[in-house]
C-alpha cells in the first residue's frame, strides 16, 4: 500500500508539475506576454516596459523565470487580477462556492439517476425500459449542454415562468433557502443531464457483471428477498469501480460547470473564467486552469486510493 | 458514410472476406448506427451540395425581412436580426461546423496514434514521458484550454480546427497504446521480427494494421466531439467568426432574442444535436462491430 501510494503521488506531482509548464507557456505565448496589461495600452513608452521588464526579471532566462514563479505558486502567490488587482487566489476563492454548491447538487442529481436507471435497466435487460433507457443516455450526451440550458430558459422561465432564468438567488430579498433551491433548478437539471449518461451505463454493466456471480445465485438461493440481493449483494459490489468514475468526471463535470455557469449567469469559477477572457486578464486565466487541475489530479487521487481501500481484491504493485 | 467497410477492408491479407462479413452484419444489425449513418450522409451531402441546395444567399442581409418567423412567405425557417435566410445559413453552417468536426478528428487521430504508438513500441523513458504528458492532458478540462488557446490565436477554420485537433488526441493515444502493447507478444510480432523486418516496417505493417478497430471507433466518437467543441467556443465568442456561420455561433446571441425571435435559437441547436447523436450511433454500432469484447 505505501509503495503504492508513493507513486501515485509521484506521478500526481509529475503531472502538477506538467499542468504549471503549460500554464507558464502559456502565459508567456499570450500576446502581450505577461505584461500585457501594460504594453496592450499607450500609457508606456518602450524604455518604460524594458524597465519595468527588467525590474520584474522578464529578462531572465525563461527556466530561471519559471522556478521563481512555481516557487511564488507554491507559496500561494499566483499574482494579482489585472482588472481588479486583488490576488488571484481571492478571487477565485470567491467564486468557488457558487461552482462546488451547483457541481455537488449536480453530481447527487446524476448519480441518484443513473444509478436507479442502470440498475433497473440491468434487472429488465433488452426491455424497451432498457432500450429507451440506453438510448436515451446516448442523446443526452450528444445535446450541446449551453443550448439545452437555452432551452431549458426558453420553455421553463421565458414561456412558463416557473423558474428563474439565472443568478444565484433573488436581489434584495433576505436570504430564503427556497430562493435558493428555486434558482438552482435550471442549472443543477442541466449540469446533472450531462453526468447522468456515464452513471447510468455504468452501473448497468457493472450490475450485469456482478447479478450472475455465484455468490449472489447462493444469496437467491438461500431464499433472500429480492430487493435485498439487488441492495446488499450485487449493488455494493457493482458500485465500487464506479468510484473512480466521479474522478474521471472531474474535467467534464468542471467543463460542464462553465457552460452551465455562463448560460444561467450563475456566480462561479466558471463564468468568471468567461468574463476574465474578455478582459485577457491572464494571471486570472491561468490560475483557474491550474486550480482546476489540481482539483482533477487530487480528485482522481483520491477516487484511485478509495477504490484500493474498499475492494481488496486489488493488489498493489 | 463508408467507414465501417473501410475499416473493415484494412484486416490484412487473406482473412478479409471471412472476418468483413461477421463485422458488417453486426453493424446492420444496430438500428439506430444505420440511421445515424444514413443521417450523417444526408448532411453530408448538403453539406457539399450547399450552393445548390440552399434557396438563398445565406450573407445576403435585407432588413426589410429581419426577424421573419418559419413558414412566412418564402423563408421556411424564417430569417435572423439581419434579414438572412436560416435555413440557407444552417446548410452553409453544415459546412463549416463539420469539416472542423472532421478535419479535427484526422489531427486528434495521427497525433494519437503516433503518440500511442512510440509510446508502447519504445517502452522504457519515451513511455513514461509520453504517457505523463497524456495525464498532464487529460487533467485540463478541455473547454477551458480550448477557450484559452482560441482567445490567444485569431480565429478561423484552421486554427479552431488545429486547437480542437491537439486537444483530443489523449483517448486515442492511450488505446493505442494498450492495443499495441498486446500485439507486441503477439507470436507472428516475433516471426516478424526473426525475418528481418525493420522497426518501420513492424509499425506500418503490422502493428497498426492490427490497431485499426479501437482507432475507427475513438475517432469516429472524436467526430461527435470535436463537432460539440466547435459549437461551445463558437457560441462563446471565440471560434468561427461571422459573417462566417457555424452551428454554435448562430447561437451565440440567440439568448437575447428569445422574446422575439425564439427559433433562432431553437434550429441551430437541433442540428448540432442531430449531428453529434447520429455520428455517436455510428461510434456505437462500430463498437459493436469491430470490437465485441468492448461493449459498455
Amino acid at each position: 500500500m505505501g509503495r503504492y501510494l508513493m507513486r501515485r503521488l509521484l506521478q500526481g506531482g509529475a503531472v502538477l508539475v506538467g499542468v504549471t509548464v503549460i500554464a507558464f507557456a502559456l502565459l508567456h505565448l499570450a500576446p502581450g506576454g505577461p505584461l500585457a496589461m501594460y504594453t496592450l495600452t499607450t500609457s508606456m513608452g518602450a524604455e518604460d516596459l524594458a524597465r519595468i521588464s527588467h525590474e520584474l526579471g522578464l529578462d531572465q532566462p525563461l527556466p530561471v523565470q519559471y522556478a521563481r514563479w512555481a516557487a511564488n505558486l507554491v507559496h500561494g502567490d499566483w499574482g494579482r487580477s489585472y482588472r481588479d488587482s486583488r490576488p488571484v487566489l481571492v478571487d477565485i476563492a470567491d467564486r468557488l462556492p457558487g461552482t462546488v454548491e451547483l457541481m455537488l447538487a449536480s453530481l447527487l442529481l446524476a448519480i441518484g439517476i443513473g444509478v436507479a436507471v442502470g440498475i433497473l435497466g440491468a434487472l429488465r435487460r433488452y426491455s424497451i425500459f432498457d432500450y429507451l433507457a440506453t438510448t436515451g443516455a446516448m442523446v443526452s450526451l450528444s445535446i450541446p449542454t449551453f443550448w439545452f440550458g437555452l432551452m431549458m430558459i426558453f420553455v421553463f422561465s421565458v414561456t412558463l415562468g416557473w423558474i428563474p432564468s439565472g443568478d444565484m438567488y433573488s436581489l434584495g430579498r433576505p436570504f430564503s433557502l427556497v430562493d435558493r433551491l428555486h434558482h438552482l433548478v435550471g442549472p443543477v437539471t442541466v449540469l446533472g443531464l450531462v453526468l447522468v449518461a456515464p452513471w447510468s451505463r455504468y452501473t448497468r454493466s457493472g450490475m450485469l457483471e456482478v447479478l450472475y456471480q455465484d455468490y449472489v445465485r447462493t444469496a437467491r438461493a438461500k431464499g433472500v428477498p429480492a430487493p435485498r440481493v439487488v441492495v446488499q449483494h450485487a449493488l455494493r459490489n457493482a458500485l465500487i469501480p464506479l468510484l473512480t468514475l466521479a474522478g474521471v468526471q472531474l474535467p467534464m463535470l468542471f467543463g460542464g460547470a462553465l457552460v452551465t455557469e455562463t448560460v444561467f449567469s450563475w456566480p462561479g469559477m466558471g463564468r468568471f473564467f468567461v468574463d476574465s477572457l474578455g478582459y485577457r486578464d491572464y494571471p486570472v486565466l491561468m490560475g483557474i486552469l491550474i486550480f482546476t487541475a489540481v482539483l482533477v489530479i487530487l480528485g482522481n487521487l483520491l477516487a484511485d486510493l478509495l477504490y484500493a481501500v474498499v475492494d481488496p481484491r486489488i493488489r498493489f504493485g | 458514410m463508408s467507414a465501417p467497410a473501410a475499416a473493415a477492408v484494412r484486416v490484412p491479407g487473406g482473412l478479409r472476406a471471412r472476418r468483413m462479413s461477421p463485422a458488417v452484419a453486426r453493424f446492420t444489425r444496430h438500428r439506430l448506427a444505420i440511421l445515424g449513418a444514413a443521417a450523417v450522409v444526408v448532411l453530408l451531402l448538403t453539406a457539399i451540395f450547399a450552393p445548390d441546395i440552399a434557396p438563398r444567399n445565406p450573407l445576403y442581409i435585407d432588413l426589410v425581412v429581419r426577424f421573419t418567423p418559419p413558414l412566412h412567405g418564402a423563408f421556411v425557417l424564417g430569417t435572423d436580426p439581419l434579414g438572412r435566410d436560416l435555413l440557407s445559413r444552417l446548410i452553409y453552417a453544415g459546412r463549416i461546423s463539420l469539416t472542423v468536426g472532421f478535419s479535427a478528428m484526422l489531427v486528434s487521430a495521427v497525433v494519437g496514434t503516433a503518440v500511442g504508438t512510440l509510446a508502447a513500441y519504445r517502452g522504457g523513458a519515451v513511455d513514461s514521458v509520453f504517457m505523463r504528458v497524456t495525464d498532464v492532458g487529460f487533467s485540463l478540462p478541455s473547454i477551458f484550454l480550448l477557450l484559452l488557446l482560441a482567445a490567444f490565436i485569431p480565429p478561423s477554420v484552421l486554427s479552431i480546427t488545429l486547437i480542437i485537433g491537439l486537444t483530443s488526441w489523449m483517448a486515442t493515444a492511450r488505446l493505442v497504446r494498450g492495443q499495441i502493447l498486446t500485439v507486441l507478444k503477439l507470436d507472428f510480432i516475433e516471426a516478424a521480427r526473426a525475418g528481418g523486418a525493420s522497426d518501420l516496417r513492424l509499425v506500418l505493417r503490422h502493428l497498426l494494421p492490427n490497431s485499426t478497430a479501437p482507432v475507427v471507433v475513438a475517432a469516429t466518437l472524436n467526430v461527435a466531439d470535436a463537432i460539440l467543441a466547435e459549437s461551445y467556443v463558437s457560441f462563446l465568442g471565440y471560434g468561427i467568426q461571422p459573417p462566417l456561420a457555424s452551428w454554435g455561433n448562430m447561437l451565440n446571441n440567440a439568448q437575447s432574442y428569445f422574446v422575439s425571435a425564439p427559433w433562432l435559437a431553437v434550429f441551430p441547436g437541433l442540428m448540432i444535436t442531430l449531428a453529434v447523436t447520429s455520428i455517436n450511433f455510428i461510434g456505437d454500432g462500430l463498437r459493436d462491430a469491430l470490437d465485441p469484447r468492448l461493449k459498455i
